[in-house]
């Protein structure tokens, strides 16, 4: 299902895109993260097939595609999420972030997952104050000196656009902040650990208008810095956020390019179909 | 469409008759409940509390069991303790026609630490034991034949007769390891009948924690120790605690487990007077319900006996239920730090 939302007048509806993005070919030579003819199975059913992408360094890409079309699928596959899920094994094909096989047996999960940070389509904060959600990363990491926790939570939070909101009360639950605060609290405890890369599993599925636009102008403002994979239902969103849009249908990816390419000049009939709401 | 008015009355009629039902069912549970209630209340009270200063019966609270003297002298009832009986005969020389009635005199005290000790052992251990394999089921095995045999077995535990668990210790802790009739084989054999209980709530409570906090934690770079001990754990505490309360009172008021693992019927010596530190734990000790039962059951029983069965069984509740209260409480602080 597509999502028709109408922005409010007073938000902008279109933010003016990069024309001199540079086409994904070019990219392909500097790519963050190189997903190889990836096979991927729950037990005997197998959700992706043969995907090849490479997601550029420094830009925001985005998934889209109908309801289980495999691309969150994939999405969890880049911090191995998937390893969670019992019987779920990728069962062909590479994922290398910056040249080197997420899945070498070598590879330590953590360390990944240290890079590649993950926002949730469900907001999950901890029950814990905003200081301790923010500082959580930085602990477990072994980090215990608190000038460098301390400056850690005011920049992701800064980062993450929180910062005035909750700079008064960051001993407070974070759970008494707002859905749209908390996921961006969600990024900005994401931010803290200092990732390489950002996943975002549908980030704004569960927020108003409002909250969706601050999350955007985040994702804009992020994109400098980090590399960002996004998965959307919604395609409006993809079109505002993204420099890179691949179209999911049943497990394949369809189509991949510059996401004015994908959202004006579709090479494939089924992207088209999908962008123009004949389907999905 | 709507239905013929007569199977509608006939319906409303079921409907009240089956109301009906279930609020007598209630009454029923609630009536039981207050009979006992108020039975042991009234009884015991009247051998706990007093009428004077300080209205409560100290003695009964903080001396051991003594045997009850009764006796006649010049037309004068007397009722004297073992230790008041001896103090009189060494003033009063003449012979006396003496009843004596066992443990009707005294107190409970050494039965109420003996509970306490091996409540808190027991518990300790089974928290200890349960947690750690709740741990296990639910973060980190996966769905596998034996680990569902496992758990076909922790029910199965869950309905072994308390009897049973109380041979199975004798068998093991007091003949087997040769720790005899002593703290640690209480522990242990209370510890293992509780077990089922704890590991069943534990996982419970581990499963009631949302996965996202789960995600989110490890999605940070976090070990699955890391985000069992920081992001789990501590979120799933208040809910196994509330089991464990079920568990307290289980362990508090079992009888079959330690009669023959850890309760002596009578000991003179309170349970800190061991001469080593290693002899703490293989002594045996007093205990609460296994009193109450040599009392109704092993002596004689006559009007004097009635005082200390009743007020065993009072304190016995009070002290079940103020062990309940206290981790209700527990469980309602960490509860309200926490919730989403």
């Amino acid at each position: 299902m597509v999502s028709l939302l109408k922005m409010p007048e007073t938000l902008p509806q279109e933010r003016p895109r990069q024309i001199d993005a540079p086409p994904p070919e070019e990219a392909t030579e500097t790519a963050m993260i190189d997903i190889c003819n990836l096979d991927f199975n729950y037990g005997e059913h197998r959700v992706l097939h043969d995907v090849s992408l490479h997601v550029p360094p420094r830009a925001v890409t985005a998934f889209i595609g109908p309801s289980g079309c495999g691309k969150t699928t994939l999405l969890r596959c880049i911090n191995r999420m998937n390893d969670l899920i019992e019987n779920a094994h990728i069962s062909g094909g590479t994922i290398h972030l910056d040249g080197t096989d997420i899945n070498a047996p070598d590879v330590d999960v953590v360390d990944l997952r240290r890079r590649v940070g993950m926002v949730f389509q469900k907001s999950n904060p901890f029950p814990k104050s905003i200081y301790e959600n923010i500082s959580y990363g930085l602990r477990i990491a072994g980090v215990t000196k608190r000038s460098l926790i301390d400056e850690a939570v005011e920049r992701s939070l800064r980062a993450a656009a929180l910062w005035d909101e909750v700079k008064d009360r960051l001993e407070k639950n974070a759970l008494g902040l707002s859905g749209g605060q908390q996921q961006r609290l969600c990024i900005a405890r994401a931010l803290a650990v200092e990732p390489d890369v950002v996943l975002m599993d549908e980030p704004c599925s569960a927020l108003d208008p409002i909250a969706t636009a601050k999350i955007e102008e985040l994702i804009h403002q992020l994109r400098t810095q980090y590399t960002i994979v996004i998965v959307t239902h919604n395609m409006q969103q993809a079109g505002r956020v993204s420099d890179y849009t691949g179209f999911f249908y049943l497990g394949r990816l369809i189509e991949f390019g510059s996401t004015t390419k994908i959202f004006t000049n579709p090479s494939q009939k089924q992207t088209e179909d999908y962008i123009t709401g004949r389907f999905g | 469409m709507i239905a013929a008015p007569s199977k509608q009355r006939r319906s409303r009629l079921l409907e009240q008759i089956v109301f009906w039902c279930f609020r007598l069912a209630t009454y029923f549970v609630l009536a039981c409940a207050t009979y006992i209630f108020l039975d042991i209340t009234i009884k015991g009270g009247r051998t706990v509390f007093t009428s004077r200063v300080p209205f409560v019966n100290v003695k009964f609270l903080t001396e051991s069991p003594q045997t009850l003297y009764v006796f006649d002298y010049h037309g004068q009832k007397m009722e004297l303790s073992d230790s008041e009986f001896r103090q009189w005969k060494t003033t009063h020389q003449e012979d006396v026609d003496v009843t004596s009635v066992a443990y009707s005199a005294g107190g409970i005290w050494p039965c109420i630490v003996g509970t306490a000790l091996l409540v808190i052992g027991s518990m300790v251990l089974a928290l200890f034991i349960g947690i750690s394999a709740a741990i296990y089921l639910s973060e980190y095995s996966r769905n596998t034949a034996l680990i569902r045999l496992i758990r076909v077995a922790i029910l199965n535990l869950a309905g072994v007769p308390s009897i049973v668990f109380g041979l199975f210790g004798f068998g093991l802790f007091v003949i087997f390891f040769g720790w005899n009739v002593s703290l640690l084989s209480g522990w242990f054999t209370l510890g293992l009948m509780v077990l089922p209980a704890i590991i069943t709530a534990s996982e419970e409570s581990l499963r009631a924690v949302p996965q996202g906090l789960r995600e989110g934690s490890l999605a940070l770079g976090a070990t699955k120790w890391q985000t069992i001990r920081k992001n789990v754990l501590p979120y799933a505490l208040p809910g196994i605690l509330t089991s464990s309360i079920l568990g307290i009172a289980r362990v508090a008021g079992e009888t079959a487990p330690i009669m023959f693992t850890a309760a002596y019927a009578l000991r003179d010596e309170m349970p800190w007077h061991v001469s080593k530190w290693t002899d703490f734990f293989f002594q045996g000790v007093m205990a609460l319900p296994y009193h109450i039962y040599v009392v109704s059951s092993k002596i004689p029983q006559n009007e004097y006996t009635e005082r200390v069965q009743y007020g065993s069984a009072f304190v016995f509740l009070v002290l079940v239920m103020l062990i309940a209260l206290l981790s209700i409480i527990l469980r309602e602080r960490t509860r309200n730090r926490l919730s989403w």
